[in-house]
């Protein structure tokens, strides 16, 4: 099981070729406050870079993008009725979406948590 | 306006926001606490429920003086000035030729002088304008040396009671020169959240030390303006920029409260003509509170459509109202869509979401009324 994280602060940990995807606890910190979270449909195909989701605090909208390529195969309903859930478990309770990997090698170009955590260290 | 490049100004109470951990921001050419640790929500009911502290020193504060201060002023405000009683205020506008609204602005009666408290923003262009348009007539003195602040919420009565005792007593938009710990104030019973609340000026000097003695009130926490912004927002109160500005008029911006019966007859202030045209005929666009269903905001910019689709306005503050539990805004739409309860549809991020106009405020106000 791998953790790896993008530059636009999402989280992708695989285990097989599911990938469960979130927004990193940095992400959750500077958005405030989520009052709203937009998921995408089960069965949409998401591409590495685009839109997947959105994420809104009380101070402004935020998308979300897909970390890898693939088929969405499930969404955490959950964050629907209590979006502060991201705030709570950003990298837990809080995930957003599942997908099926359709470029596993996609993986390669993303940051583990040292790199991520020092990427994160020096935009601030 | 300010500059967008100008290295940003601070208030007295810069140092003590970062001391407190605050997020700050860009504001109006103020570097302001956006939030504390608390957070925008949590500050935001805090204030609902006891009492919020929010440093608003960035705002302009004015003393106008002379022969006749409020004849004078009444000549660039439609608001019933003359007739505002020593120690009293009342919320006005200034307005250009075509009836735009150039700033709203509070003004008391503080006996020999008025008091306005004006938008940072708009505060440097407000005293060119008073300066210009009542040379002869009024001194304008921009109160540089003043900082402000206010304490809002249902506690904020009894926690400032127990540094100025006459301070429980004053009538919701009075005001009353008063002291603070031996330091000199001067207190109006007002705010900008809905809720009843104070607002305290001083020296800049003073005011770090009123802040940390309020501070150590148990019922009360500091609080930014991104929790100030959604509280008046649910307070149906309008942001200067946003909600109102120089492209619409009083009546457009569902401000017709603010022109009294006199003022509405005698006319002799700008945009008068239009004004009162659009009292009569009703304006082409208003101004209204607007409930989206669901919980997704709907942000400024927003487009407005009626149910065929047609644009028919734009939302111009929007976001969650954490008291409200909901998501709440305010836009304008086209005359015939303004009566509280018709549906709309909201191209909120591309995708339609269905909503309707809603009676402001979100939240009910909770003036003090004595």
């Amino acid at each position: 099981m791998t953790v790896k994280y993008t530059k636009d602060h999402e989280w992708v940990r695989v285990e097989g070729d599911v990938g469960t995807v979130g927004v990193s606890d940095f992400a959750q910190h500077q958005l405030g406050d989520v009052v709203f979270v937009e998921l995408p449909d089960v069965g949409r195909t998401l591409e590495k870079g685009k839109e997947a989701a959105v994420v809104e605090s009380v101070k402004a909208a935020s998308d979300v993008f897909a970390p890898v390529s693939g088929e969405v195969i499930e969404v955490n309903h959950d964050l629907e009725n209590e979006p502060a859930r991201v705030n709570t478990g950003a990298q837990t309770e809080g995930w957003f979406f599942k997908l099926r990997l359709s470029n596993p090698s996609e993986l390669d170009g993303l940051m583990d948590e040292a790199a991520y955590k020092a990427f994160v260290e020096e935009s601030n | 306006m300010t500059e967008a490049n100008a290295p940003l100004k601070t208030t007295p109470l810069h140092a003590l926001h970062v001391e407190l951990g605050a997020r700050m921001v860009p504001f109006a050419g103020y570097d302001m606490p956006v939030q504390y640790p608390l957070g925008i929500l949590k500050e935001h009911q805090h204030t609902r429920e006891k009492a919020g502290l929010f440093d608003v020193s960035h705002m302009g504060q004015v003393r106008l003086t002379g022969g006749d201060p409020a004849a004078a002023l009444e000549t660039l405000v439609p608001g019933d000035i003359k007739g505002l009683a020593r120690g009293r205020m009342r919320y006005t506008l200034f307005l250009n030729e075509q009836g735009g609204i150039l700033d709203d602005l509070m003004v008391t009666n503080a006996g020999d002088h008025l008091f306005l408290v004006v938008n940072a923003a708009c505060k440097e262009q407000d005293v060119a304008h008073l300066r210009e348009k009542l040379a002869g007539k009024a001194e304008v003195e921009l109160l540089d040396d003043l900082a402000l602040l206010a304490l809002q919420g249902p506690a904020a009565a009894g926690v400032l009671a127990r540094f100025v005792p006459e301070a429980a007593t004053m009538k919701f938009m009075s005001y009353l020169p008063a002291t603070f710990n031996g330091v000199p104030v001067v207190l109006t019973r007002s705010g900008y959240t809905g809720e009843d609340g104070y607002e305290i000026s001083c020296a800049n000097a003073d005011a770090e030390t009123i802040v940390r003695a309020l501070l150590a009130e148990p019922e009360v926490e500091a609080i930014g303006l991104g929790a100030r912004d959604s509280l008046r927002l649910e307070a149906g109160l309008c942001l200067y920029g946003h909600d109102i500005d120089t492209t619409t008029t009083p009546v457009e911006g569902a401000l017709e409260w603010t022109l009294p019966k006199r003022r509405r007859a005698e006319g002799g202030f700008p945009g008068f003509d239009i004004i009162s045209r659009q009292l009569a005929e009703g304006a082409s666009r208003r101004r209204v509170g607007v409930q989206p269903d669901g919980r997704q905001p709907a942000r400024e910019h927003t487009e407005i459509q009626d149910a065929d689709g047609n644009r028919i306005g734009e939302i111009t503050s929007g976001g969650f109202g954490p008291t409200a539990g909901a998501p709440v805004a305010m836009g304008y739409v086209d005359g015939a869509h303004a009566a509280v309860g018709t549906p709309l549809t909201l191209l909120v991020r591309g995708k339609p979401v269905p909503a309707r106009v809603a009676a402001t405020p979100f939240v009910p106000q909770r003036y003090y009324r004595g």
